[in-house]
């Protein structure tokens, strides 16, 4: 898992798939994007983006969620 | 000394939360993710007709309804659906609040058949808090036109729970439901909840934090469940077991965590 292939979620477009490797998010927040079941390792896969960029959705687990952009931002991703 | 609730069994913090309190009346509560059927759960079991819709924060604050079982009479409250009990919200700290301090005979967790592996977050939770929980895997009627076959046996041995499946818009799998929660209720069946082992580091601060917190609250609430809350710096705690127990015991609580 090195660094140099990782991105964070709202840099990824619409069709693009990934694996979550890190949440750099803090506090309350990070115990949110856990909770929704965002953890390292789950694969996930970008559904859309709203014209401005924000929202977007994305496909976690079977289930679909609504990301700010700025909370996308806090989640790291590995691309496949 | 009059006999307090403490010695008849029935936790005196569960009037605070307008549940009447008696001998013969058993308190069963509903939570689960938003979205699951709790509320038409809830009317099923209680004939009520509930408001029941899917938009978020239907239900915020609890509602509460009653039926009898084999002359039993058990009053069912309907929690706020939530994703999580560790409170970062008015909803979860409600959920939260309810099953850790007005302590239900049984906390039946209603999960979406379609959707399982999210649910089970808020499963494990609840078996972190208390012993006495049933997994509902409801919306099973949605699973099957899905395609998706849910294996409850091998549900129930995994978490150590009994688990039942239902779908309680058409009422199916409601009567083995409540046999289960009689039999929890009643003590026939003891559920032994599979917890969730974290790092050792993690691990060896709960086992020194659980023996001081059980000179404090003594058997009020899961010491494990607490030690990790406070690991984790959850404020809200701290509030509710200020609104909830005495004073003395705050303070003692305090000083564990300083």
């Amino acid at each position: 898992m090195s660094a140099k292939d990782s991105v964070v979620l709202s840099d990824m477009k619409p069709g693009s798939r990934g694996k979550v490797v890190r949440i750099s998010a803090k506090g309350p927040l990070r115990r949110r994007i856990l909770d929704m079941g965002l953890v390292s390792g789950v694969e996930i896969n970008v559904k859309g983006v709203a014209p401005l960029g924000d929202p977007m959705e994305i496909l976690v687990r079977g289930y679909s969620l609504s990301l700010r952009k700025q909370e996308a931002a806090e989640i790291h991703v590995e691309v496949m | 000394m009059g006999l307090t609730y403490q010695s008849v069994g029935i936790p005196a913090t569960r009037e605070m939360f307008n549940v009447k309190v008696t001998d013969n009346r058993s308190v069963i509560a509903l939570a689960g993710n938003p979205n699951t059927g709790k509320s038409t759960l809830f009317n099923a079991l209680t004939g009520l007709r509930q408001h029941t819709g899917n938009w978020p924060g239907k239900t915020v604050l609890q509602s509460k309804g009653s039926f009898i079982y084999k002359g039993r009479e058990y009053t069912v409250v309907d929690l706020p659906g939530t994703y999580s009990l560790l409170a970062n919200s008015v909803e979860e700290q409600v959920a939260r609040d309810f099953i850790c301090f007005a302590k239900p005979d049984t906390t039946v967790v209603v999960v979406d058949a379609t959707c399982l592996e999210r649910n089970l977050n808020l499963v494990l939770q609840v078996m972190e808090i208390t012993e006495k929980v049933i997994v509902c895997v409801n919306l099973i009627d949605e699973a099957r036109r899905k395609k998706l076959n849910v294996d409850i046996q091998k549900l129930s041995e995994l978490l150590g729970i009994p688990a039942v499946a239902t779908a309680a818009c058409t009422g199916e799998g409601l009567p083995q439901l409540l046999d289960l929660i009689s039999q929890v209720v009643c003590g026939d069946l003891k559920p032994k909840p599979k917890l969730v082992h974290y790092s050792s580091e993690l691990e060896n601060a709960i086992s020194k934090l659980e023996p001081k917190i059980k000179e404090v609250l003594g058997a009020e609430l899961n010491s494990r469940w607490v030690a990790l809350r406070l690991l984790e710096g959850d404020k809200t705690l701290i509030e509710s077991l200020e609104k909830f127990y005495s004073q003395e015991m705050i303070k003692a609580t305090r000083e564990v965590l300083a």
